[in-house]
């Protein structure tokens, strides 16, 4: 068998195997693949009723190298507070306790489970794949659905007229050491966040951005790509906030807009050019808010900010994920 | 490869909850109907194929092979590829 090339930029073990019953490039399966990755074999995985309770297989199979727990939707963050006292108990150290759910077990039906492991500082680390709908069900509304986005319960004449939830947001207020989004485009930087969270000591949330082809109604090939571009027109800014201070990852240096990511996907294809410019006007928005937070936050803490840092950091992480 | 598993009733459950086996029984590459040809004149061992395989059908050696008893045909290393060294042609 040929050798492992050396000029990786993540690590070439691989924690899952191959025959999962993913759809076909499923963006929750990459960055399962990348989170695991960075996590190693020590890891214990709770995952409510998601995707990934599907893709990974009927009893009495798994996917994973590594015990994954089926649990209630919405009590994903409950239960992996208690494997992590439970492992306490029985003085187990260094096991990272993984809550792995989707946007609506995270947005929605278990939002209540994971503001009390937020407000107590569990020793876990939450991880929302975040495809913005209830994929699993055959695509209805989250409160992670973009505005104006179609799925089968917004159809297109009704197409969602609210915008996403922000999780992020949400996770800041709750005053916990490390909140942090990623996208399953960007592998050196997922894989360096999920490294860097699970040596943190308290409660961690990460938020991947992971496509969904059938849900939003594009051809599979496209599923890293629309990601991709999701990051560089700035619809998902990757930052990370840590102890409050923010830090945005990756600043875009040209300006894209923001109908080349949405002419990408059939659920954004009812919307007209003037309802484009709408979404640009929230993203930018958005963007101009996370500049002020990032400024105002390092003269807060007393810490220097930067200046891009994007090809300085993208660097670092690129070593980190290689060692 | 893991043998699937079969389990007529109680008897065959294990004691307590767990997984008996990997899901490598599963072959999806019959869900296929476009193949990926990698053209290894073209390619540069950048590994982009392998990194963002869904499927993990893409070996990290030098140079990748696609394992087309897993290979859904989704098109991302296609796609992905920086030099259009992948094809996808159709059926299986």
């Amino acid at each position: 068998m040929a050798e492992v090339p050396k000029k990786l930029t993540i690590p070439p073990e691989e924690h899952m195997c191959a025959g999962h019953l993913a759809c076909q490039g499923c963006g929750a399966a990459l960055a399962m693949r990348y989170a695991l990755k960075a996590l190693g074999p020590n890891t214990v995985f709770t995952v409510p009723a998601c995707c990934w309770s599907v893709i990974d297989g009927p009893f009495p199979y798994t996917t994973l190298g590594v015990p994954l727990f089926h649990i209630a939707f919405e009590a994903v963050a409950a239960s992996a507070c208690g494997l992590a006292a439970g492992l306490e108990i029985m003085g187990k150290k260094g096991v990272n306790v993984v809550a792995w759910a989707g946007d609506g077990g995270t947005a929605d039906i278990g939002i209540q489970a994971l503001s009390g492991a937020a407000e107590r500082n569990d020793n876990i680390l939450y991880i929302c794949y975040d495809n913005e709908a209830y994929m699993n069900t055959g695509v209805q509304r989250s409160s992670s659905t973009p505005w104006g986005a179609w799925t089968t319960t917004t159809p297109a004449r009704h197409f969602k007229k609210r915008p996403k939830k922000d999780l992020v947001d949400i996770m800041v207020a709750h005053h916990i050491p490390y909140v942090a989004t990623a996208a399953m485009a960007f592998p050196e930087d997922l894989v360096a966040k999920v490294a860097k969270a699970k040596d943190i000591e308290g409660m961690k949330y990460l938020q991947i951005f992971a496509s969904c082809p059938p849900g939003w109604r594009m051809a599979p090939e496209y599923s890293v790509k629309s990601v991709r571009l999701a990051v560089n027109t700035r619809v998902w800014p990757l930052l990370e906030v840590e102890h409050g201070v923010y830090n945005i990852n990756r600043k875009p240096r040209k300006r894209t807009p923001v109908a080349e990511y949405l002419k990408l996907q059939g659920r954004f294809a009812h919307l007209t050019e003037e309802q484009f410019e709408e979404i640009q006007g929230m993203v930018d928005r958005n963007w101009e808010r996370l500049l002020f937070l990032e400024k105002s936050t390092h003269e807060m803490a007393g810490v220097p900010l930067k200046g891009d840092k994007a090809a300085a950091s993208k660097g670092k992480e690129t070593e980190a994920a290689a060692g | 490869m893991t043998e699937k598993i079969e389990i007529r009733g109680a008897c065959d459950m294990p004691p307590m909850a767990k997984s008996l086996g990997r899901m490598s029984w599963n072959l999806t590459g019959s869900w296929r109907n476009v193949t990926p040809v990698i053209d290894y004149e073209k390619c540069t061992i950048c590994m982009l194929c392998w990194k963002f395989c869904p499927d993990l059908a893409i070996t990290c050696t030098e140079p990748p092979e696609i394992i087309l008893d897993y290979c859904k045909g989704c098109g991302v290393c296609a796609e992905e590829c920086p030099v259009n060294c992948i094809e996808m042609r159709e059926g299986i």
